[in-house]
């Protein structure tokens, strides 16, 4: 079959919908339904076992008002703070990376490669690295004389930022292979033009390329903020919110009352709540982020 | 992975739970219909890669089961813990139950016994296991009245000393509280961390605060507090909080405890690193016939019953409580078949389990009559004695006050609130309840 069958085919409505019915489905399924189902489990005093009453919208007033709620909330917004600076740190190495250096190709790779663990995995490794009398870090410290080395995971006040650094260093890979890609899109041509016109490498970079990749950074900072709000995985292996909720986050938080707690009306409207704050950020943040004029190479 | 991922993840789980028990729904139907055989499906938490022992011994049981009774089969599933517990929630919801399973004592029985989905057991017990368990163990399944599971297994908490370490050191194995601070400061001056604690997983420090409480204000005073015919802020629970901080602030325990998990402790105390460790007889094999703990190790490990404080104080009272127990389906439509495989299963397991798996079971053992490591005599012979087993705070509670217990052993440990506060939090979220 030619282009042009090709063409035919794709402007049958039937096909169409053929085509998009399977993975329509599968979405209304699984995400659309139970985002539904969600907020309507919201609205019951239910164990997820037994019978469910319904009581309105007190699970959400509770909500509002909970204080844990809203400190494992101000945890989430933290990590979204965070991510959206390190972006800084990321697109810095990936114009190095894109500027024809020595090495370049086996530096992206490496970067990649906390991308291909699993977050289990991860959060294995950093417990090891972490552990207050055994772990490589503070076996470090302590040999350059650091007598009270840190205990990254045990203390409530610091253990979050020491959960914050594997969550960073996990995505950093994905994020330099967006910006990398970008750079290597911009014409050479555009690039010559300006050295021509005697621009410094510096200058190149803030002028020339980063305004090119304006639309590709506004997408990676809602990519990360929405990614931190809804961040569950390390947190939960490494030290599933403790100690005594310092490191708690949204979803953590909403996993422990439905599951743990066998609250599963609570959990459904925390998990709703977080739906709404995470919708609301993001509308913001595309408001805030949005280039009127298209560009054209 | 937030929101809408989990989301995904939790109703393709959902999904796919539903799709695999109705497809097996479906073949079994076929099958029974074709044949007059009874069938009493059975879902248990021993894979064989993981629990080969206990998983041989429950299909040993099986077998002989099938070949006593002509006609009836029992089809087994079998799946690990954390899916085990899911699972079981997901059929539930469903009505689609296993005829006979595995289930625990107290908090986690409530919402199913409060659905109706457990059948009361009381008819099995005394027609056939009548003084066959250890006493206090059936209790734990009790609701209103009525006996919801025939346990298995019981545990009771005893601190697991390493007796070379405590030799080296010329320490005595503490048998009072004022002992248990001489060895900590002597092995603390030695530079050796004294107990290892993985307290992320705040159950272990529970079962110090536990033992504390019982030693000061006796085998009562929790559990009036938890079923609020006494009061959390009793003198003796506040007191035994006070003495939890005391041994937080004399060094104790290993450092990093809140963040460590219970597992990385236990790797502490079996690699010599820390000379006490307080756990329960579950882990007995580790110190006795595991074979991939090397001998030496095993050889020079013995326990203690927790200590006496200020002098006060029964030994033989202990923490701990029945482990998994078996539940029969309400809805199941081979009740009477699958009430008579649970009481046979029951009667063949005790013996089986602690000579073949290593495990303490509910049900009463000669000790003396069955070839078992020196250990296990001893605590079989220590369980036949207890005055008191004092069930596990967070078994005991309903889940939501189980999680205010948990968190508030958490910051208790950590220094961050008082031994009044810690009282207090339990006593407003009991008394909320």
């Amino acid at each position: 079959m030619g282009l042009n069958g090709m063409n035919k085919v794709m402007s049958n409505k039937f096909y169409i919908a053929f085509y998009i019915a399977p993975a329509l489905l599968l979405l209304l399924i699984l995400v659309f339904i139970p985002l539904v189902l969600s907020g309507y489990y919201g609205l019951m005093d239910w164990d997820g076992i037994g019978e469910k009453t319904f009581i309105g919208l007190e699970n959400y007033i509770n909500g509002i008002q909970d204080k844990l709620f809203w400190n494992s909330a101000f945890h989430s917004f933290l990590l979204a703070i965070f991510s959206t600076l390190s972006l800084v740190i990321y697109l810095t190495v990936s114009f190095i990376l894109a500027s024809k250096i020595k090495g370049a190709d086996l530096l992206r790779k490496i970067y990649l490669i906390p991308m291909l663990l699993s977050s289990v995995a991860i959060a294995q490794l950093w417990v090891k690295i972490y552990n207050p009398s055994n772990g490589i870090l503070n076996v470090f410290l302590m040999s350059i004389g650091v007598e009270n080395p840190p205990l990254w995971l045990a203390n409530p006040s610091i253990v979050l930022f020491a959960i914050f650094v594997p969550i960073l260093w996990q995505y950093a890979g994905f994020y330099i292979l967006i910006y990398y890609a970008a750079l290597k899109n911009i014409p050479e041509s555009l690039i010559e033009a300006a050295r021509i016109d005697g621009a410094s490498a510096f200058q190149i970079a803030t002028r020339i390329k980063l305004p090119l990749i304006k639309e590709v950074v506004s997408v990676t900072i809602v990519l990360a903020i929405v990614g931190s709000l809804k961040y569950f995985d390390l947190i939960y292996v490494m030290t599933a919110g403790g100690p005594n909720g310092a490191s708690e986050v949204m979803a953590s938080y909403m996993y422990k009352l439905a599951f743990a707690n066998y609250n599963f009306g609570y959990g459904s409207a925390i998990g709703f709540l977080l739906l709404v704050i995470t919708l609301i950020v993001t509308f913001v943040i595309r408001k805030l982020t949005a280039t009127k004029d298209k560009l054209e190479y | 992975m937030g929101k809408k991922k989990t989301l995904t993840l939790l109703s393709t789980a959902f999904a796919l739970s539903m799709l695999l028990t109705g497809c097996s729904d479906s073949g079994e139907a076929g099958e029974s219909s074709g044949s007059a055989e009874k069938e009493i499906k059975f879902m248990h938490l021993w894979p064989e890669g993981s629990s080969k022992k206990h998983f041989d011994v429950v299909n040993e049981i099986i077998a002989e089961y099938e070949a006593e009774n002509e006609g009836v089969s029992v089809d087994l599933e079998v799946l690990s813990n954390e899916q085990y517990k899911d699972k079981l929630r997901v059929l539930s919801t469903s009505g689609d139950l296993p005829d006979v399973g595995l289930t625990w004592a107290a908090g986690f029985l409530e919402p199913y016994v409060g659905g109706n989905m457990f059948a009361p057991l009381d008819d099995v017990i005394e027609e056939d296991l009548s003084d066959a368990f250890v006493p206090g163990t059936t209790e734990a399944y009790a609701m209103d009245g009525a006996t919801y599971g025939l346990p298995l297994e019981l545990n009771i908490v005893s601190l697991y000393y390493n007796k070379a370490m405590f030799e080296e050191q010329g320490i005595t194995p503490p048998t009072t509280y004022e002992e248990l601070e001489t060895a900590v400061k002597e092995f603390n001056d030695a530079g050796i961390q004294p107990i290892a604690l993985g307290n992320r997983d705040s159950w272990t420090g529970s079962m110090w605060y536990m033992y504390l409480a019982d030693r000061i204000g006796g085998a009562d005073v929790l559990n009036k507090a938890i079923d609020r015919s006494g009061s959390f802020e009793d003198p003796a629970l506040v007191e035994a909080a006070a003495k939890t901080q005391e041994l937080v602030d004399m060094g104790a325990f290993v450092n990093g405890f809140n963040g460590l998990a219970d597992e990385e402790a236990k790797s502490m105390f079996m690699s010599g690193q820390a000379p006490m460790y307080l756990i329960a007889t579950w882990d007995l094999p580790n110190f006795t016939t595991n074979e991939s703990v090397p001998q030496e190790f095993r050889d020079s490990i013995g326990y203690l019953n927790f200590p006496t404080v200020n002098g006060q104080g029964d030994m033989s009272s202990f923490v701990g409580g029945p482990g998994v127990g078996l539940f029969v389906a309400e809805e199941s439509e081979v009740k009477e078949e699958a009430k008579d495989f649970a009481a046979y299963f029951v009667k063949a397991w005790g013996e089986e389990a602690v000579t073949k798996a290593g495990v303490i079971p509910a049900t009463k053992v000669d000790a003396e009559s069955l070839d078992l490591p020196e250990m296990y005599v001893d605590i079989l012979n220590e369980l036949n004695g207890a005055t008191n087993i004092t069930l596990f705070a967070d078994v005991q509670m309903s889940p939501d006050v189980a999680q205010v217990h948990l968190d508030s052993i958490q910051a208790l440990f950590g220094n961050q609130i008082s031994p009044e506060e810690f009282a207090k939090n339990h006593e407003e979220a009991l008394s909320n309840e």
